[in-house]
């Protein structure tokens, strides 16, 4: 190996663990609100302190619970959601890519979407 | 010029085996989107025996065919993205950067999950797995590493082969 392939490497290893604890200092899941797109467009909304199950166009299941996002059901071929661990932080995400539905935590600062919406 | 045709099935063969051997290896790294890519490792031979054409083409062929034999089209259009630019990527370190066989790899390894990444936001529409982007960059790292490990191997042991493509 030479010198510029430890360079090459120490550059890419800084940038991401810089990029990864800047992104785990400022985010914490307080009034987190899942959101739910598929295709890009908004599906729905849903709190994260509630237990509750949701069904995305009926391709795949939502479960909110202990304040933690999970995919447990997908009827694509691959199950990389389902296998995907659940989210809690956020910013975190679950992208099911053959049904195009992205799960994601975002934090709610006004919490005015409290319930569900469908 | 006839052994061209040869040694393209020849090297076609081997990436079909080893993207169905890297199949049969039942680890899960809990990120999805991460494996070994083991088939790069003849991407990379090829770059350095050949050149960037013929490991152009051996990529294209070798991802279109393992998609339609062991998976689906979105992932052909995934790994034909990461192919592509990560083939960009290595040539263009093996020309201008002062890198061995290793670094070359690692390039190609990042820039593969970069290029995948990239397609990814196009078909979701959203830039939110930007979250990913330092895993993959790591997880980069780490195989294009060990590919290239290998390779530098390999590539030792076939010093004495030369591999005539024209």
């Amino acid at each position: 190996m030479k010198k510029n392939d430890f360079l090459l490497i120490g550059i890419v290893l800084l940038i991401s663990f810089s990029v990864m604890g800047w992104h785990y200092l400022k985010t914490d899941s307080v009034n987190g609100i899942v959101v739910v797109t598929v295709d890009g467009e908004l599906y729905g909304t849903y709190n994260l302190h509630t237990e509750q199950t949701v069904n995305i166009q009926g391709t795949n299941t939502l479960m909110i619970k202990n304040e933690s996002a999970v995919i447990t059901n997908a009827d694509c071929p691959d199950k990389i959601c389902v296998h995907h661990k659940a989210i809690t932080r956020d910013g975190e995400s679950i992208i099911c890519l053959p049904n195009k539905i992205v799960v994601s935590i975002e934090k709610g600062e006004k919490r005015v979407l409290d319930g569900v919406t469908n | 010029m006839k052994n061209r045709i040869a040694y393209f099935g020849v090297f076609t063969a081997l990436g079909l085996i080893l993207s169905y051997v890297e199949l049969l290896i039942p680890i899960q790294f809990g990120i999805p989107g991460i494996k070994l890519g083991l088939a790069n490792l003849l991407i990379v031979i090829m770059l350095y025996k050949s050149g960037v054409k013929e490991a152009l083409l051996l990529s294209i062929v070798r991802i279109v065919l393992s998609g339609f034999m062991f998976s689906n089209m979105f992932s052909i259009i995934y790994s034909l993205a990461g192919g592509i630019l990560s083939l960009a990527v290595m040539s263009f370190f093996k020309r201008k950067g002062n890198f061995s066989v290793i670094g070359v790899s690692i390039s190609g390894g990042i820039s593969h999950n970069v290029g995948q990444l990239i397609v990814a936001m196009v078909v979701v529409n959203t830039f939110r797995i930007g979250y990913y982007f330092p895993i993959l960059l790591i997880a980069g790292v780490i195989t294009g590493l060990l590919i290239g490990i290998v390779s530098s191997e390999v590539l030792k042991r076939l010093k004495n082969i030369t591999i005539n493509m024209t």
